[in-house]
């Protein structure tokens, strides 16, 4: 028995010395590392320093809009043509609002963009590019500038971060930023965000339906697919 | 039959009187000290059988590895190689993981805009491909919650929500870690596997969590996700791009969180889930800096802190336009 508690004594005396030396040891490491936080600031200053070295990007739009024709010609080719070819001999009427109302062209074309005319942001007097307010023409390119006119707070959230997708880098002294311009997002006759399908759903506990009202809540929305 | 062994001084006394063979020879009191000694062998093995488990999935280097805050740089290109070993072995894709640290002067803070977000969990997916989740469980780190209009009580909001959204009587509330700066998860770990680092991000050395699920529990955003089982992701949908402290493939039975994509911000660049956001609800960036994006947004639209009232004061910010 005696030789029995003598051993199990000399167990615990091995692992209190054990103890002790990782203790040791350990207190030795953590007195190494504030050195190398305090050599860690100097290296990376220099790239503080060299800010805003890349651009945000804007995506522009591709020109002005260039109309499909419906008919082939005798090789079966289509072609199309820039909206100038009809709208230079052709008498703009200022006053029309949506495309229910044209008898020729445009038919079928759905307009959400609240009470506006065609010649808000259209310019009769040069079909190829848009109009301000101020009657000055300006290019489909530069669409962002017309939509601001109206939409200055989205513009102003735009112009630091708060609207609109982007991607690329934060940190623009280590590469650029690209941002989506308004038509990316807003088609500009429906402007309103289309509704959109949830595809992915991960599987985890809080999925559980947790009360039978989640549970009908989420078979009614299975049948509707 | 009377014929004992005679080493036993009691027995040898027994065999002199004649009496029957009875078993004087273990005294009761020898009986149930016995019993009691392998009744303790016996617990002491199954105590220790979850080690001999563990002896076949970990190396002795692997176990002997030390703390990461404690590994000299040789020690962690070391770790690194393993790791990148490991992955090659048991995953057959070609990895590179960095040792990714802060860069000096940022504070990272994040801001979604519920005015905006309709939802559609694009986020959720591109942070499961991003981390390297398990893809039979479609893990992620973000967690989108369809509430119920007049409310921020996450609790009465639910994730089963499917279909077409926006529904015109829900708002979403995407949840993921808010990078806490009096983070609960972080107090309640019993060995310090998780903690806090200069540029705000709370992160997890996955080589020294014991799995104990305490963070898991403490935090109020549920943020935190457990390792059931050893993650399963094809070899040709592997990020390689990754880091020790962030999206490198997690061993089993280890918890991780939401690191801001540590591998992509620590490298200038925006985190994968606001990348993904079609809605551009998103924003991210460095508050230290003045003229951040999430600078004018706190200065200049309605913010709103989830559970302010718990005073975890988290780095993640909900606005309204």
């Amino acid at each position: 028995m005696p030789r029995i508690a003598s051993l199990f004594f000399a167990v615990l005396l091995c692992l209190f010395a054990s103890m002790a030396l990782a203790a040791l040891w350990q207190s030795g490491m953590r007195a190494n590392t504030p050195t190398n936080g305090a050599a860690e600031p100097q290296v990376s200053q220099a790239s503080v320093h060299s800010n805003e070295a890349h651009p945000v990007i804007i995506r522009k739009p591709s020109g002005p809009p260039r109309i499909e024709l419906a008919g082939h010609d005798p090789q079966g080719r289509t072609a199309s043509v820039a909206c100038s070819t009809c709208h230079s001999v052709r008498q703009a009427n200022l006053e029309n609002k949506t495309a229910a109302t044209l008898d020729e062209f445009h038919q079928g074309m759905t307009f959400n963009h609240g009470n506006i005319t065609c010649y808000a942001c259209h310019n009769p007097n040069e079909s190829d590019a848009l109009r301000l307010a101020d009657g000055s023409s300006v290019a489909y390119e530069n669409v962002m500038t017309l939509c601001s006119q109206c939409h200055s707070k989205q513009a102003e959230s735009f112009a630091h971060g708060a609207h609109g997708g982007m991607n690329g880098h934060w940190d623009l002294s280590r590469g650029p930023q690209m941002k989506n311009n308004c038509i990316d997002c807003h088609v500009p006759h429906v402007p309103k965000y289309p509704k959109m399908i949830v595809g992915f759903k991960p599987k985890d506990r809080f999925n559980e339906p947790s009360t039978a009202e989640h549970q009908q809540e989420g078979t009614a929305a299975h049948d509707e697919h | 039959m009377t014929n004992t062994e005679p080493s036993n001084s009691q027995q040898a006394k027994s065999s002199v009187k004649r009496s029957l063979p009875i078993v004087e020879n273990f005294t009761r009191r020898a009986v149930v000290k016995g019993g009691f000694a392998t009744l303790g062998a016996a617990a002491f093995v199954a105590a220790v059988s979850p080690l001999r488990q563990a002896a076949k999935s970990t190396t002795a280097v692997e176990f002997m590895q030390q703390h990461y805050t404690e590994l000299s740089p040789e020690q962690k290109a070391d770790v690194i190689a393993r790791l990148e070993a490991e992955t090659k072995e048991k995953y057959g894709a070609d990895v590179t993981i960095a040792d990714d640290r802060p860069i000096p002067g940022t504070k990272f803070v994040y801001a979604i805009n519920l005015s905006v977000c309709n939802g559609n969990g694009k986020c959720v997916e591109a942070c499961h491909k991003e981390n390297n989740h398990d893809r039979s469980t479609n893990q992620s780190y973000i967690r989108v919650i369809e509430m119920p209009k007049g409310t921020m009580d996450m609790e009465k909001g639910s994730t089963t929500y499917s279909g077409i959204v926006p529904k015109d009587d829900k708002f979403y509330l995407p949840v993921q870690c808010q990078q806490c700066d009096e983070p609960p998860c972080v107090d309640v770990c019993p060995v310090k596997a998780t903690w806090k680092e200069e540029d705000g991000i709370v992160v997890v050395d996955y080589n020294w969590c014991i799995g104990c699920r305490y963070c898991e529990a403490a935090c109020p955003y549920h943020a935190r996700r457990f390792n059931w089982k050893q993650p399963e992701v094809p070899a040709e949908e592997i990020n390689p791009d990754q880091s020790y402290l962030s999206n490198r493939v997690r061993p089993v039975g280890v918890v991780e969180k939401c690191t801001y994509c540590l591998h992509r911000t620590r490298r200038g660049k925006l985190p994968a889930c606001l990348e993904a956001c079609p809605t551009g609800a998103r924003v991210f960036g460095n508050i230290l800096d003045k003229n951040s994006n999430i600078r004018w947004i706190l200065e200049n639209k309605r913010v709103y802190i989830l559970k302010e009232e718990l005073g975890t004061k988290p780095a993640f910010f909900y606005y309204f336009d």
